[in-house]
């Protein structure tokens, strides 16, 4: 190694400096606490919560640990998040690309979304889409069914759902599908390569995701009953549905926000992407006899991704923190549920504080990591 | 004589020593709170962000109310003047927080006293100001006139964060009712999930409850069941280790009830310093030195009677002639057939 002691010697003292101030903070925080009678740990933990949960993936009540309600509060924010992404990606990319369209209406619609949703607080937005909006829906006993079987109701959304007999045997047709499909499609790459044939792959995909379920249902003993929200009458003018699948309207009003902000942000990157790649791509593909379609999927787009990719990445990020904001309507989320009410209940401010940061910071982390080495995987390898 | 000099100029240095701290501990009492107030000039209380009865603002920013009351009895026992609080509102998450990191003094925030609250968070509960217990209220159009009539499946809007959270689950589990629980932060999100149809019942504290229904499009719409499914003792919180702020506020309340205990008014306080009962006396300084146990003068206690009332007094303007509790069911004095029995001030 060569180095010289006066380049080192300025890193060395930041390196201590941050290490004493991080103690300093650390000690007085602690001496702090002693002072006052604040016991520090992270016992709590397993401590029985008593407090129920209006929405949950698994199983709790009370009875559970507060940790049971941290995987609580962390599911319902990955549900939101993972919700919340999926639309806003495909919405993004539909507004990103109808923004470019030579279509003026489309173009100007476009434009008008993301002007509109862009510009309002996102805070803002949630409100609106619950006490507003989903507010004004009707009581369970005055609702109009849609569809026949779906109700829209202040209490919630009540979608029908199967029930299933040896669904074991449907979900295992379904992935046997899904892997076919993938062979499939390796070979047909392969065969396109060395051969120049063209297989059908679209469809056969299409025909195998039908016929192996539908010979599971026919041959395999899959049986599913529609159950239907019915409603049930709790006290004079009191009603509810039971039965089917109800999300709350927390859930729909989050979910709705989110995905709706974070898409205009998205369609802007997508748009960027897009503009971002060379005119003159566009124009030789096009010269070499491509359909629009065909340019934008085979030569536009995997120029774009590699722009379009790291902005919407944070964007991601931002969904997943923004999911946050649930506190203020009442959605069991991780800040709700574990830095809200188990902090409130426990008085342990800083440890769970720490946690629910700590959280964030590694799910950020994973979903950029992930998003980085998609990124790496569909890069173009410039020759 | 020159030959002891050294020796006796040590003496005589030890004995100052002696003389300065024994005076010091006779005359002031260590009280970094009390020091605090006195140097700022007020008391700093955390009140709740609105609830009729117990600590509002109203347009001009006047706060009034029970707990309100609390505070101004300290200010003027510390201070000599009732007006002297700044009142900072919390929601139910930052109380504890408010108070134990020093942003206010005195917590005045209808908050319950529990095990928990009390031995876990590095607080002390001074005493209860209002008896209470947790309800449920529904829409007279329900037909619901009891909590047996409630059927699976019920949602339930209240505060998260709360006894009201937990004693709720006790009391659906002990029952076998599946319920919807649906938690707000803010108490006007909760009131306005309920009074929208989102929710079938919005239970809390009795009190907040009939404090909260004033507040609704209609409040004739909704009854408060009669049943009462837990204790809520609500009372003044200070920070653990400070046992003469805590004895001043613990006192201050105590003050206040006991006064109305022998009949002493804002009125009438002043006449009540020739009154022929000893007690009488105490409470009101003619008698006795009680002041100097806190470090106080000894009109400290009359100043609190004259400025702020007695219990009696506060309640009556607070929450019986606002419509919101006419009757003081258990928060009634001892004597009178309720349980507001204090520690005698002597």
């Amino acid at each position: 190694m060569n180095f010289k002691l006066k380049d080192i010697l300025p890193q060395l003292i930041t390196v201590v400096a941050v290490v004493l101030v991080f103690g300093f903070f650390a000690n007085n925080a602690s001496i702090n606490m002693e002072n006052r009678g604040i016991a520090f740990g992270f016992g709590f933990l397993s401590q029985a919560a008593s407090f129920d949960v209006q929405f949950s993936l698994i199983e709790y009540d009370g009875s559970h640990s507060y940790f049971r309600a941290y995987l609580v509060g962390l599911l319902n924010t990955l549900l939101v998040s993972v919700i919340g992404i999926i639309f806003a990606t495909i919405l993004g990319v539909i507004i990103g690309v109808a923004r470019l369209s030579p279509n003026y209406l489309i173009n100007q619609f476009a434009a008008f979304y993301v002007e509109f949703f862009r510009n309002i607080p996102l805070l803002l937005q949630i409100f609106f889409w619950y006490f507003a909006a989903l507010r004004a829906l009707p009581l369970p006993q005055n609702a109009e069914p849609i569809f026949g079987n779906i109700y829209m109701t202040i209490k919630g959304l009540y979608v029908p759902t199967f029930i299933w007999e040896n669904f074991n045997i449907f979900f295992y047709s379904v992935i046997a599908a899904i892997i076919a499909i993938i062979v499939i499609r390796i070979h047909a790459k392969k065969v396109q390569e060395t051969q120049g044939k063209q297989i059908p792959v679209f469809i056969i995909s299409i025909g195998l995701i039908i016929i192996l379920p539908l010979l599971s249902f026919l041959i395999g003993g899959v049986s599913a009953t529609l159950e239907t929200p019915k409603l049930i009458q709790l006290a004079q003018t009191s009603f509810k549905f039971e039965g089917g699948i109800s999300l709350p309207p927390e859930l729909i009003a989050l979910t709705l926000a989110l995905s709706l902000y974070t898409a205009t942000f998205i369609a802007e990157c997508v748009r960027a992407g897009i503009q971002g790649v060379g005119k003159g791509q566009k124009e030789a593909a096009a010269s070499i006899g491509l359909t629009p379609n065909q340019v934008l999927k085979l030569v536009i787009m995997p120029q774009a991704l590699r722009i379009i990719i790291p902005p919407t990445t944070n964007q991601y990020l931002n969904l997943t923190k923004n999911s946050s904001l649930a506190a203020a309507i009442a959605y069991p989320d991780l800040v709700l549920v574990f830095a809200g009410t188990a902090l409130m209940q426990t008085g342990k401010a800083i440890e769970i504080v720490f946690i629910t940061m700590f959280t964030y910071l590694t799910l950020s982390i994973t979903i950029s990591l992930f998003m980085n080495w998609y990124n790496k995987k569909i890069a173009i390898q410039e020759k | 004589m020159f030959k002891y000099l050294k020796q006796l100029t040590s003496l005589v240095a030890v004995f100052a020593v002696l003389l300065t701290f024994s005076t010091e501990t006779m005359a002031a009492k260590k009280s970094k709170t009390l020091k605090n107030t006195q140097k700022t000039g007020f008391v700093r209380c955390g009140v709740s962000q609105g609830l009729p009865g117990f600590s509002n603002a109203d347009a001009a920013g006047n706060w009034t109310g029970v707990d309100v009351d609390v505070c101004r009895a300290v200010a003027a026992a510390v201070l000599g003047d009732a007006n002297k609080v700044k009142f900072t509102p919390l929601s139910a998450k930052e109380r504890f927080t408010a108070l134990t990191s020093g942003e206010i003094d005195i917590l005045s925030r209808n908050t319950t006293w529990t095990l928990s609250r009390d031995a876990d968070i590095g607080l002390t509960f001074v005493g209860v100001n209002f008896y209470d217990g947790q309800g449920f209220m529904v829409r007279k159009s329900s037909g619901i006139t009891s909590t047996s009539q409630f059927k699976n499946g019920i949602s339930a809007c209240t505060n998260i964060g709360t006894t009201t959270e937990l004693n709720m689950r006790d009391f659906f589990n002990s029952r076998g009712i599946s319920y919807e629980p649906v938690a707000f932060e803010k108490a006007d999100e909760v009131v306005a999930a309920y009074d929208s149809g989102r929710c079938d019942t919005y239970t809390t504290d009795k009190s907040g409850l009939a404090a909260q229904r004033t507040k609704m499009s209609n409040p004739d719409e909704h009854i408060v069941l009669p049943e009462t499914i837990s204790k809520e003792p609500l009372g003044p919180v200070v920070r653990q280790g400070d046992a003469v702020w805590e004895d001043i506020v613990r006192w201050s309340l105590n003050t206040m009830i006991e006064a109305e205990e022998y009949g002493i008014t804002s009125a009438n306080a002043d006449m009540m310093k020739t009154s022929e009962n000893p007690q009488i006396k105490r409470l009101v300084g003619s008698e006795g030195e009680l002041g100097a146990a806190f470090g106080l003068d000894n009109e400290w206690s009359l100043r609190i009677i004259k400025q702020v009332g007695n219990y009696g007094e506060s309640y009556k303007r607070n929450i019986a002639d606002t419509g919101i509790l006419p009757d003081r069911g258990p928060n009634e004095l001892w004597t009178k057939g309720g349980i507001l029995y204090v520690p005698p001030a002597r």
